[in-house]
C-alpha cells in the first residue's frame, strides 16, 4: 500500500527583507516579497527521501494561506513533491496557530495520510507550536523537532536533540513529524523539476470543502489578540575604536566601565 | 488572590533558573502554584517555596521520562482542573513550547509563546514579545479560556520571596495518547562546565572570523575568564567548528543576557534574530563595514586573534 505524506509548508514574508505589521496588526504581506519558509524546505527534503526509500509513495505538498501562497507550494512541487493543495479563503485573515491547526488537522483527514511532515517552525511567526497542535487535533503520535528520521514497516524513528539530552524516538504511523534545519541540507529544484513541476496538480479548497465555520478562524476567530505592535527603537549609536594594539585592553576598560569586570 | 500555575523545568529534582524567573512573574499576577513532575519531583519544593510557590503540586511516573510531550499535558490539565488558575505559565524550551500549545488546545485557551515580560491587566496578563528578528515589540494577551503562556529565560530576575511551598500529590490520569511515542535511547550531553546559553548573564559567540574548530579555544577561553557560555554563528556551526546546541540565531537559541560579545560575526538578519535583545552588546571584526557594528554600544575594528586574547588577559588580570 502506498505511503501518503503529507507535508505542510507556509508561505511568509522573506526574513532577509524588511517586515513590518500591517494596520490590523497582522503580518503585513504587501509590502515585502514571500517565499516558501526556508525551514520548511528540510520537511519537504525529508519527505522526499522517505517517499524515495519506500517501495510505493505519494507527496502532497499542503498550505494554508492568501493566493501568492501558490508560489510556495510551486517550489515544493520544483523540488519533486507529487501534488499540492491550497487552503485559500479570504475568513482566514488572521488567523492563530490554534486556527490554522484546525483548518491543517482537517485538510489532512480529507486529504488521507500515513504520515504529516512540518518544518520545526515558521520564520515570521517563529511559534513552533503547530506541529504538536497538529498532533494533538489528529490523536496521533507526535514525533517532532527531528534531526534524523526513519520510517520503516509503518514506525517512525527519529532524533531529537534537546538542550540536556539527545534522545531516540519511536512511533507507530500515523503520525505528526517535525524535522530541524540539521535534518539535511535541502535540494535545489532542477530545470526538469521546475518544468515539470508546472503539469502536477495544484488542488484548491476553501473553509467549506473542509467544514471550517469562519467563526472559528480569522482575526475575530482568534484566542488571543495583539493590542500593540511598536517598532524597536534603533540602538543608539556606540563607540567604534580601531584596533592599534591596545583594542584588547580598550575593550576591557569599557567592560569595566560597565561593571562586568 | 487568584492562582497561577507554573510549570517547573527541572533535572532530577534540581529546578533550572528559567523557572524561578517564572515565579518573579507570577508573583505580578497572582499567588504561584508550581506543578513538578517525574524524578525527584518532590525535591524541588524547597527552592520553589523559597522563590514564591504557595503550593507545590508533584506526581512522579516513569511515563515522563518514557514517552514524549503528552504524559505531561495530561498531568499539567489534571492541575488545571484541580486549581482552576488564572494563568498558566510553562519556560520557553522547545518542550515547553510544545506542552503548553497542547494543554492550551484541550483547555480552549488561547496560548502567547517567547513572552520577555508579564504583567497583570484589567484583562488578563499582559505579555511583551519581539517579532521579526526582534525589529519589533508586540503587547499581546489571550481572549479565551485560561491564559497560557510561555516565557523565554532572562526575561525576569530571580527574586527570594519566601512562601509555603506546601507539597500536594496532584492525582493524573494518563490519556490513550500518553504512550504515543516512546523515548527509546536517552543520551544526555556532556557538561562543558560553563553555564546554560540561554540562560547566562554573558554570551561570548564566534562566527566565521574564527576560522576553524581549534581556534574557537581563544573564544572559549574569553568566556572562561567572564564565566560567560559561548554561542557561535551559524556559518561556524554549518562549517562543523561548533555544536549546533551553541548556534545563536533564527534556528538555534534567542539569547537575551547582559552582555553580548561577537567575534569575527558580521551580524546577518538571521544572527541578530537571536542576540538583538540583549542589554550590552560589544563586536570585534577586521571588517569596519560589517552590520554588526550598527548594534553595538562597543566594538574594535581590528584582528579577533590579537584583540581577543588581549581582551581575555586584561580580565584575568583585573580580576586577580
Amino acid at each position: 500500500m502506498s505511503l501518503r505524506i503529507v507535508v505542510t509548508v507556509k508561505y511568509v514574508p522573506d526574513a532577509t527583507g524588511d517586515r513590518h505589521f500591517a494596520d490590523d496588526l497582522t503580518v503585513d504581506r504587501d509590502d515585502v516579497d514571500g517565499l516558501l519558509s526556508e525551514l520548511d524546505e528540510y520537511a519537504v527534503e525529508q519527505a522526499l527521501q522517505i517517499a524515495e526509500d519506500a517501495d510505493d509513495a505519494e507527496v502532497t505538498v499542503l498550505t494554508v494561506g492568501p493566493e501568492d501562497a501558490k508560489d510556495a507550494l510551486r517550489k515544493a512541487l520544483s523540488m519533486g513533491a507529487d501534488k499540492a493543495i491550497h487552503v485559500e479563503d479570504d475568513d482566514l485573515h488572521g488567523t492563530d496557530a490554534i486556527g490554522t491547526s484546525l483548518v491543517l488537522a482537517k485538510a489532512v483527514e480529507k486529504a488521507g495520510y500515513d504520515l504529516v511532515i512540518s518544518g520545526m517552525a515558521s520564520t515570521d511567526g517563529t511559534m513552533g507550536v503547530v506541529p504538536a497542535l497538529l498532533a494533538e487535533r489528529l490523536g496521533v503520535p507526535q514525533v517532532t523537532l527531528l534531526s534524523e528520521v526513519s520510517v520503516e514497516d509503518g514506525t517512525v524513528k527519529g532524533r531529537r536533540d534537546g538542550d540536556a539530552a539527545s534522545e531516540q524516538l519511536e512511533a507507530s504511523l500515523p503520525a505528526v513529524v517535525s524535522v530541524t534545519d540539521q535534518s539535511g541540507e535541502a535540494r535545489y529544484p532542477s530545470f526538469k523539476g521546475i518544468m515539470a513541476a508546472k503539469k502536477k496538480p495544484v488542488e484548491s479548497w476553501d473553509l467549506g470543502d473542509l467544514d471550517v465555520d469562519a467563526e472559528e478562524i480569522g482575526l475575530e476567530g482568534a484566542w488571543t489578540k495583539v493590542d500593540s505592535a511598536t517598532e524597536r527603537p534603533a540602538r543608539t549609536a556606540g563607540t567604534i575604536v580601531k584596533d592599534e594594539g591596545e583594542g584588547g585592553k580598550q575593550l576591557a576598560e569599557f567592560l569595566a566601565s560597565q561593571k562586568f569586570i | 488572590m487568584a492562582e497561577v500555575l507554573v510549570y517547573v523545568d527541572h533535572v532530577d529534582g534540581a529546578v533550572r533558573k528559567p523557572t524561578l524567573e517564572l515565579l518573579t512573574l507570577a508573583r505580578r499576577v497572582g499567588e504561584p502554584v508550581a506543578v513538578a513532575l517525574g524524578n525527584g519531583a518532590g525535591d524541588t519544593a524547597a527552592t520553589l517555596a523559597e522563590h514564591g510557590a504557595v503550593k507545590v503540586l508533584t506526581h512522579e511516573a516513569a511515563e515522563y521520562a518514557d514517552y514524549l510531550v503528552v504524559p505531561k499535558v495530561d498531568a499539567l490539565q489534571a492541575a488545571v482542573e484541580a486549581v482552576s488558575p488564572a494563568a498558566v505559565l510553562v519556560p520557553s524550551s522547545a518542550e515547553g513550547k510544545e506542552i503548553a500549545a497542547r494543554l492550551a488546545l484541550r483547555i480552549g485557551s488561547g496560548i502567547i509563546t517567547d513572552a520577555v515580560d508579564l504583567e497583570a491587566g484589567d484583562e488578563g496578563p499582559v505579555a511583551t514579545q519581539s517579532a521579526f528578528a526582534a525589529s519589533y515589540t508586540t503587547k499581546s494577551r489571550v481572549s479565551k479560556g485560561t491564559p497560557v503562556i510561555t516565557v523565554k529565560p532572562n526575561s525576569a530576575a530571580v527574586e527570594a520571596a519566601p512562601a509555603a511551598g506546601a507539597v500536594e500529590a496532584l492525582a493524573v490520569t494518563f490519556s490513550d495518547q500518553a504512550t504515543g511515542t516512546k523515548v527509546t535511547g536517552r543520551t544526555p550531553r556532556e557538561s562543558t562546565g560553563r553555564p546554560e546559553l540561554t540562560e547566562a548573564a554573558i554570551v561570548v559567540s564566534g562566527g566565521r572570523g574564527v576560522n576553524g574548530a581549534d581556534n574557537f579555544s581563544i573564544i572559549e577561553a574569553l568566556a572562561d575568564s567572564l564565566g560567560a557560555a559561548v554561542g557561535a554563528s551559524r556559518a561556524a556551526v554549518d562549517a562543523g567548528w561548533y555544536p549546533h546546541t551553541n548556534q545563536v540565531g533564527q534556528t538555534g537559541k534567542s539569547v537575551s543576557p547582559q552582555l553580548y560579545i561577537a567575534n569575527g560575526i558580521s551580524g546577518a538578519i538571521q544572527h541578530r534574530a537571536g542576540m538583538q535583545t540583549s542589554k550590552t552588546i560589544v563586536a570585534v571584526n577586521k571588517d569596519p563595514e560589517a552590520p554588526i557594528f550598527d548594534l553595538v554600544d562597543y566594538g574594535v575594528v581590528g584582528d579577533l586573534f590579537d584583540v581577543v586574547p588581549q581582551l581575555t588577559d586584561e580580565v584575568k588580570t583585573r580580576k586577580g
